[in-house]
């Protein structure tokens, strides 16, 4: 084969896959702006007759978007900041301090990540429940302000830390916090941005267990929300597809903007094997 | 203060949370899973009973839950491979010398990964609807007889399989890729030296160095593709004749909407098991081939 | 017509939102709101009575939440686990054992005794009865619902009939002659995923369903013995197509192209038909009260009824809401705007119900209804029931296996309440 044809065969393997992943999403946002019931005629229209944003409006006026979008935010940037700040300081203390029990806790940390969250779900449900929380923001709040993976993730990065950088700062008389937040906290910096958009984003798209401890709509958020939704308006494509676009571009904003630190903390926490 | 009372007052939230909300709920599920706790202990605590191994013992003999069973095993032995296949596949032509703008397409075949499964089922739903869909469209255009995709029993599964692969091929890729960037390049230079071929050098380089990174991935995915539920639960709600429903599906149902959380908590760990054990058997035969 | 039904539904919501809006922007200090579920078309309908109820009582405003009609069982679950249940809801009368069972339901015997409005003679006594458990009562009916024939007047006098069946016997001879040629037509259509239509010719004998004050299944009593082997043998002799609604489609096409003359199904296929078939073929079809083994037969007592939570917070607002929509004027337009049938004689007595040939056999049916046990086990032991009566359609088991097999799903399932009979607990506490 000469590298021309080779190149030619690669990019438009390439071109095609890249279509294949991308076109779905690029159809969801024109079909967003049909008019009610153009989605559902044949032959199926690729692009929008007499484009409107009907579905938009339709979606905040009367379907509540306004509401889902507002706990979607509340609810994935406060997991974000709180858990951040408990992760970092758990890892890091297992990365660089010394306590006694330390690999031990450790050990068992990692042992649970075998453990499929979904086994927790029944009784963690009854557990919030009579603590209050179910239907309440805190239920899906509480429980994922800390994980295992986010403690494993700064550990791996905070080991690379010199310790003499610490040792110096303990001579000159700073406190474990002072130095954990003038010293390591700057170092951690990369680390910190990876963790928070997973964080942002697990939590954006997180289902099942909103599915089950939101138990009104008032406290829906987008995913919930949609699903449900499309239940009862599996005939509107155009909404569904509008709601759709709502929920999943900030998401990809985000990642957008944010690339490289995500894909580094993929390929980060995937080295744990 | 001593650095070992700092080092506690930096784990102590992160355990508190992990520890009363996942490390006690773990164990208190194996205690729900000897209970016959349902809605009349919701109702009223005094209203339980230890009931043993019995909802082990009801489930085994239930037909649906085999076939909830034998739904996830088809999911995860068809859908593995293939997503696996689609991202080193994806994961090769990236690392190609010859392929341009490689950040563009990098973030293009990505971009299904960071999207939410219950919003991009909606898009998918609709291009694989009987009537309407584009995909039958294009089948009848073409000449090949139109499939009930998500309506059939026989089709629902492998639309799901080729949602969850289009959703997630994109995860694995960025890992092999960087699997394929560790391949140290003289390597591929002496094959060429002696003539072998590019399937040749697939098999006989690429493949091999990628194992570490090809175990592990097989591990992750198929311990995720186990949890099969959001995709099921949007796209079809178990159905069509319940072909779709699978094990954490089961739980849903037998959980939240049924309310009987002992024998919920008894399908939970039964696939807990299941992983696990399928988890580690692969695990032990990936080692296996290797020198001691 | 779909179409017609989505833009109103939404030209509906957005005034209703607009509403909403225009409510809270006056809302003043003093202003109480009830939440109050409905379940499918209902709450539409309903939407378009209220504003009467909110001018009669200023300061109280109500929420309707629509549940979809197939998450409606589990959402009112949910919202029991979740303490997080409405003021009031609109709940199908079978489900009523279980909410009071759970205690989420308050008893309403002192209200309905002071009440002006709500009078338990004037309501259908089989109806009234399903939301009465252990002597309490826990919902007033808001609208009914039983099964019985439609049928093809042409087709029925074809094979030379002037009038509907009025026993088995009657019915038998009919349909065998209907079910010509084999395969092609057929008598009767009884989806066989759904458990109503053997349900109600169950409910025909006088045998109970259960024994022991609902503590075991009586499937093996010879009174549904003989139901089911009439069911099943409906589908051995090519009477029956083994179909499931699934499979059939649109019943109403087919209904309309003779594949079969005989529809067990309920009132609101009274409108259906009227839309769907078309004006040549009006007259050809009519509804008539179900026949049983001997002469006319019971059906079941099924529909909704309106209770009130016990966690609400707004347990006279409620019980004025239930007042208004129990009004014979008010369930007489609840019917105009969509055709549920109401509970009470009284409400009958407008022309439109009256006078319409196609519901006076609902309203002779309605004399002949019979409720389900009242137990919380009930829906789940229906649904068995009709699991294991297809499999003996399909020829799988005998009658007798079948009863057998029922009977022990039922036991089963009925354990529990067995062990908390037997210990003296009530969940209610």
């Amino acid at each position: 084969m000469s590298p021309r044809v080779a190149k030619a065969l690669i990019n438009g393997l390439l071109i095609g896959a890249a279509v294949i992943a991308i076109a779905p999403l690029l159809y969801m946002v024109s079909v967003s702006f049909m008019p009610q019931g153009q989605a559902s005629s044949l032959p199926p229209p690729v692009l929008p007759k007499n484009a409107t944003l009907d579905n938009y409006r339709q979606l905040f006026m009367n379907a509540g978007m306004g509401r889902y979008l507002f706990n979607s935010l509340l609810i994935s940037t406060a997991i974000t900041l709180i858990s951040l700040a408990f992760n970092l300081m758990a890892g890091y203390a297992f990365a660089k301090l010394e306590f006694r029990g330390r690999q031990r806790i450790f050990q068992v940390l990692l042992g649970a990540l075998v453990i499929p969250a979904q086994v927790a779900m029944l009784p963690l449900f009854l557990l919030l429940k009579y603590m209050g929380l179910v239907n309440t923001y805190g239920a899906v709040i509480v429980p994922a302000l800390a994980t295992i993976f986010g403690i494993f993730l700064v550990r791996q990065y905070a080991s690379g830390i010199p310790d003499d950088l610490m040792e110096a700062a303990r001579i000159d008389g700073a406190g474990e916090f002072r130095i954990f937040a003038t010293i390591v906290m700057p170092l951690l910096k990369p680390i910190m941005v990876t963790l928070a958009i997973f964080t942002f984003l697990a939590a954006w798209n997180d289902f099942m267990w909103p599915l089950i401890a939101l138990t009104g709509q008032e406290h829906y958020t987008l995913p919930i929300a949609l699903a449900s939704l499309s239940r009862e308006h599996v005939q509107d494509s155009e909404l569904m597809m509008a709601g759709s676009v709502v929920t999943i571009l900030p998401v990809l904003v985000l990642f957008l903007a944010l690339q490289r630190y995500y894909l580094e903390g993929l390929l980060l926490g995937s080295v744990k094997g | 203060m001593t650095t070992s009372r700092a080092a506690w007052l930096f784990i102590t939230p992160a355990l508190i949370i992990l520890g009363l909300f996942f490390l006690l709920p773990v164990v208190a599920a194996l205690v729900l899973s000897v209970t016959d706790y349902d809605l009349y202990a919701l109702a009223d605590i005094r209203n339980l009973r230890f009931v043993a191994l019995e909802n082990y013992w009801t489930l085994l003999q239930r037909p649906l839950f085999w076939s909830a069973l034998g739904h996830t095993v088809y999911f995860v032995v068809v859908g593995v491979p293939l997503s696996l296949m689609a991202s080193l596949g994806a994961a090769m032509l990236l690392n190609s010398p010859l392929a341009r703008f490689k950040p563009f397409f990098r973030t293009a075949l990505f971009a299904p990964v960071v999207t939410t499964v219950v919003a991009v089922a909606v898009i998918w739903r609709y291009l694989f609807n009987t009537k309407y869909g584009l995909v039958n469209y294009v089948f009848d255009a073409i000449g090949i007889p139109t499939v009930d995709w998500l309506g059939d029993p026989n089709w629902a599964m492998p639309t799901i399989i080729l949602f969850a692969v289009w959703k997630n091929f994109g995860y694995n890729m960025i890992i092999f890729m960087a699997g394929l960037q560790a391949i140290p390049g003289d390597l591929y230079e002496a094959a060429r030296i002696d003539g072998a071929s590019a399937f040749a050098q697939f098999r006989h380089i690429t493949l091999p160095m990628l194992k570490p990174t090809m175990v592990m991935v097989s591990i992750l995915t198929v311990s995720g593709y186990f949890q099969l539920f959001a995709e099921p639960y949007v796209m079809t709600e178990g159905g069509p004749l319940q072909s779709t429903t699978s094990v954490l599906y089961l739980m849903y149902e037998e959980g939240f909407k049924w309310w009987n959380l002992g024998s919920a908590s008894a399908v939970a760990f039964i696939l807990f098991v299941i992983m696990f054990v399928v988890t580690a058997a692969m695990l032990r035969l990936s080692k296996r081939g290797e020198p001691a | 017509m779909k179409r017609f039904a989505r833009t109103l539904r939404f030209t509906l919501a957005l005034a209703l939102a607009t509403a909403g809006v225009a409510g809270c922007a006056k809302k003043e200090e003093g202003t109480r709101t009830l939440q109050f579920w409905t379940i499918g078309r209902e709450g539409e309908a309903v939407a378009k009575l209220l504003p009467e109820f909110e001018r009669e009582h200023p300061g109280l405003h109500v929420e309707v939440q629509q549940l979809p009609l197939t998450a409606a069982h589990q959402k009112l679950l949910t919202a029991y686990a979740g303490d997080s249940t409405p003021d009031i809801t609109q709940l199908g009368n079978t489900w009523i054992p279980e909410m009071m069972a759970l205690g989420a339901l308050e008893p309403l015997d002192a209200r309905v005794a002071a009440s002006k409005v709500v009078d338990p003679k004037d309501y259908f006594a089989a109806i009234w009865a399903t939301n009465v458990i252990d002597g309490r009562l826990y919902g007033v009916p808001w609208y009914v619902d039983t099964r019985l024939l439609f049928y093809r007047k042409d087709l029925l006098a074809k094979v030379g009939y002037d009038h509907p069946p009025r026993d088995w016997a009657e019915w038998r001879a009919m349909m065998a002659k209907l079910s010509q040629p084999p395969g092609k037509a057929y008598g009767v259509l009884l989806p066989t995923n759904e458990f109503e239509q053997l349900l109600a010719l169950a409910l025909q004998s006088d045998d109970p369903l259960l024994r022991d004050d609902g503590r075991y299944g009586n499937f093996r009593s010879p009174g549904f013995k003989k139901a089911l082997a009439f069911y099943v043998s409906l589908f051995k002799d090519q009477q029956a197509p083994m179909m499931t609604n699934v499979g059939i489609g649109n019943p109403w096409a087919a209904f309309g192209q003779g594949f079969f003359a005989f529809y067990l199904s309920g009132p609101w296929n009274i409108g259906e038909f009227r839309q769907r078939l078309p004006k040549e073929q009006q007259g050809d079809w009519g509804t008539t009260p179900l026949p049983g083994p001997t002469g006319p037969g019971a059906s079941n007592a099924g529909g909704s009824s309106l209770v009130i939570f016990r966690r609400s917070q707004h347990k006279d607002d409620a019980w004025a809401l239930v007042e208004f929509l129990s009004r014979p004027a008010v369930q007489a337009r609840f019917y105009e705007i969509l055709g549920d049938m109401p509970p009470r004689r009284s409400s009958w007595e407008i022309p439109a119900l009256k006078n319409d040939d196609k519901t006076a056999a609902f309203r002779d049916q309605l004399e002949r209804v019979k409720p389900t046990p009242p137990v919380a086990e009930w829906e789940r032991i229906v649904t068995e029931m009709q699991l294991v009566a297809a499999q003996a359609a399909h020829g799988d088991l005998t009658i007798d296996q079948a009863a057998e097999e029922i009977d022990r799903r039922a036991d089963r399932l009925l354990e529990k309440r067995r062990w908390m009979l037997d210990h003296g607990k009530k969940a209610t506490p």
